[in-house]
């Protein structure tokens, strides 16, 4: 007994020192991207990029939080909203996308109190209707002209690689913060507090887990990252129709990328927002045929593979390469 | 009086959300699954009686007939392959996996039939407008009838709850599945019945979708919201608390339409939010303590 306890618990594996290594490297070698790749490979980043940013956010919500929510195109489209309505009252437009998620999150801290109070499917539809009102809503408001929309036309002033390389630079700091955010909140005392909730919420409260602060947390970031990913979407395509922003389109694609790559893991989502990134480039022009397997392989996935691919490859090989998790190391008896 | 008109309009409408809520209220009430392929569900059972009422020429009640036993099947066939397991692994998983179904036939409804809209209002002929009226209250013969059928069906479903052997399988199911069992009651087939009834509905109530207005591939997702509006605003797992919530939420919708041309939605979404919230902040609070005081303020 006087020695040591038999376990000890370890946080980084030299596996996870050279997977941050190596995404560092990776950080560094996409930031001079807009310098030594094209046009289209630039703008199509900006896009994967995105993308990784929705996966983060529906994961920590879904496979973190517990929530499945079917409503976060409403803070899709009210990042893009807020972001055209800033950049209207002159609010410089760079800045406007970075202001009007965060103006976002702010809204989605009252309604956090009312939706976390709703439980499975009631607070997955719940968010639905709330992405339908606001959808209504903001069509209300006579700058978007209804659904004919408008564009943020302030984008028009940099000349269009200048705005490529922006965008582009604007979507990677923002990823890099959004996942870095996610990281660290899992790694801190509110990540373990998250996963108690998700595993069993009667448990944890009884174990003095501030349930609803913690839930809040992880809707407030996710309202706030899925806004971003609407105004960098925003930043891209330039125009705005309602319609199109706060489709349901947004979340069906945020629940393949989570769920094909691993709901409840760190690393899943990226590889699946880069698996969605792949398959819409090769078969988005094949029409609806490509919807319908994304909905089959949701479906599948969550029947016969739900800890996803990543999940699967990390449950079978014991590798973790970001380190959010506890891992424990029995010490040898002598 | 125009204001009475579209209460009563709105009343009528009522009858459709509860129709279309059946379904939905009834795998909750057994399962405890919120399917999100609901309404993708009704939308394909209109098209399969629209194409069977095309094919042969039949009125769409009598392709309906025809059309009920193949979707009680897929229910069947729908509780066998995903909820089942879904049920199995988790709280999350029946959410993930209807709306990864939803996602599937939404769009596979549209390969198939493209983004043209179909109506079976053409195939009934005059029952489709015909009307009576009472001064300036109009009663629209497909809507009574479409309020009628929702009765009848609640009703229906409540006395085959209550009296049937079946009907009392179910109902031990919902409570206790794993007590149900020690009885002898196998819940895998109770489940698998109580889906194939609650589909069977959603035929019928897609096929009054399609009678009393336009239909495209994408009609699902609202029919959907509608349902579940109706549902929670009823109060969840009441059958004739459903029928309550369709009302509410078809006067709401009516009465907002006559604010604005928008207002007819989004009078329909915020009457589902203020219920709830007003359930909230009820909560944990007997409303007889409410009603008592209200009652001795006069005295």
């Amino acid at each position: 007994m006087s020695d040591a306890a038999p376990i000890t618990v370890q946080r980084w594996s030299p596996v996870s020192i050279a997977a941050m290594a190596g995404l560092g490297a990776l950080l560094v070698v996409l930031a001079f991207g807009p310098f030594y790749m094209g046009p289209y490979l630039t703008d199509r980043l900006t896009t994967l990029l995105i993308y990784v940013i929705m996966a983060a956010m529906w994961n920590a919500l879904a496979g973190y939080g517990g929530l499945v929510s079917v409503g976060q195109q409403a803070f899709f489209g009210l990042g893009a909203y807020a972001a055209i309505r800033l950049s209207h009252l002159g609010l410089e437009v760079y800045l406007a996308l970075i202001v009007a998620p965060l103006l976002v999150g702010l809204l989605s801290v009252p309604l956090s109190t009312f939706a976390l109070r709703l439980r499975g499917g009631e607070f997955a539809i719940g968010m639905w209707v709330f992405a339908e009102l606001t959808h209504l809503l903001v069509n209300l408001d006579g700058l978007v002209q209804g659904e004919t929309g408008t564009s943020l036309i302030a984008l028009s002033e940099f000349a269009p690689d200048t705005r490529r390389a922006l965008n582009y630079w604007v979507a990677l700091v923002v990823m890099t913060v959004l996942v870095a955010a996610v990281f660290f909140l899992l790694r801190s005392r509110a990540g373990a507090s998250i996963q108690a909730i998700r595993d069993n919420e009667e448990a944890a409260a009884s174990l003095g887990v501030r349930v609803m602060a913690t839930k809040r947390l992880i809707f407030v970031l996710a309202a706030v990252g899925c806004a971003a990913a609407g105004a960098l979407t925003l930043s891209t395509l330039i125009s705005f129709q309602p319609k199109t922003y706060f489709s349901v389109q947004w979340t069906a694609y945020m629940i393949f990328m989570t769920l094909v790559g691993g709901l409840g893991t760190f690393e899943g989502p990226i590889l699946g927002a880069v698996i969605f990134f792949v398959i819409e480039t090769f078969f988005g022009a094949s029409g609806v045929w490509y919807l319908v397997g994304l909905g089959a392989s949701a479906l599948l996935f969550s029947l016969f593979l739900p800890r996803g691919i990543w999940g699967t490859f990390r449950e079978r090989f014991g590798i973790q390469l970001m380190p959010v998790g506890y891992r424990l190391q029995f010490r040898s008896r002598p | 009086m125009i204001l009475l008109n579209q209460v009563v309009q709105g009343i009528l409408l009522g009858g459709y959300y509860a129709l279309i809520a059946c379904g939905l209220s009834f795998m909750f009430g057994v399962m405890r699954i919120i399917n999100l392929a609901h309404g993708s569900i009704a939308v394909l059972a209109a098209y399969l009686v629209w194409m069977v009422a095309e094919h042969w020429n039949l009125s769409p009640f009598l392709a309906l007939v025809a059309v009920i036993p193949v979707m009680a099947a897929a229910g069947w066939l729908l509780q066998r392959t995903v909820l089942d397991r879904s049920l199995r692994s988790g709280a999350l998983t029946p959410l993930l996996s209807t709306f990864g179904l939803a996602v599937m036939l939404d769009n596979s409804l549209f390969e198939k039939f493209g983004a043209d809209t179909h109506s079976l209002a053409p195939d009934i002929g005059d029952l489709a407008f015909n009307s009576w009226n009472f001064g300036d209250v109009t009663i629209g013969q497909l809507a009574l009838l479409t309020f009628g059928v929702a009765i009848a069906l609640l009703g229906g479903l409540q006395i085959f709850l209550n009296r049937t052997p079946l009907g009392r399988a179910i109902r031990a199911t919902a409570d206790d599945p794993d007590t149900a069992e020690l009885v002898g009651i196998d819940s895998r087939k109770v489940y698998a019945a109580a889906a194939a009834i609650a589909i069977a509905t959603v035929a019928i109530a897609g096929t009054f979708l399609g009678m009393r207005a336009t239909f495209d591939p994408y009609t699902g997702p609202a029919q959907l919201i509608f349902a579940f509006e109706a549902i929670v605003i009823g109060g969840a797992g009441s059958l004739w608390g459903t029928l309550i919530g369709g009302v509410v939420l078809g006067v709401a919708q009516n009465l907002g339409s006559q604010v604005s041309p928008r207002g007819f939605l989004i009078a329909g979404h915020a009457v589902f939010f203020i219920v709830l919230a007003g359930r909230f902040v009820l909560a944990g609070r007997d409303p007889r303590t409410l009603l008592r005081v209200l009652r001795k303020a006069p005295a």
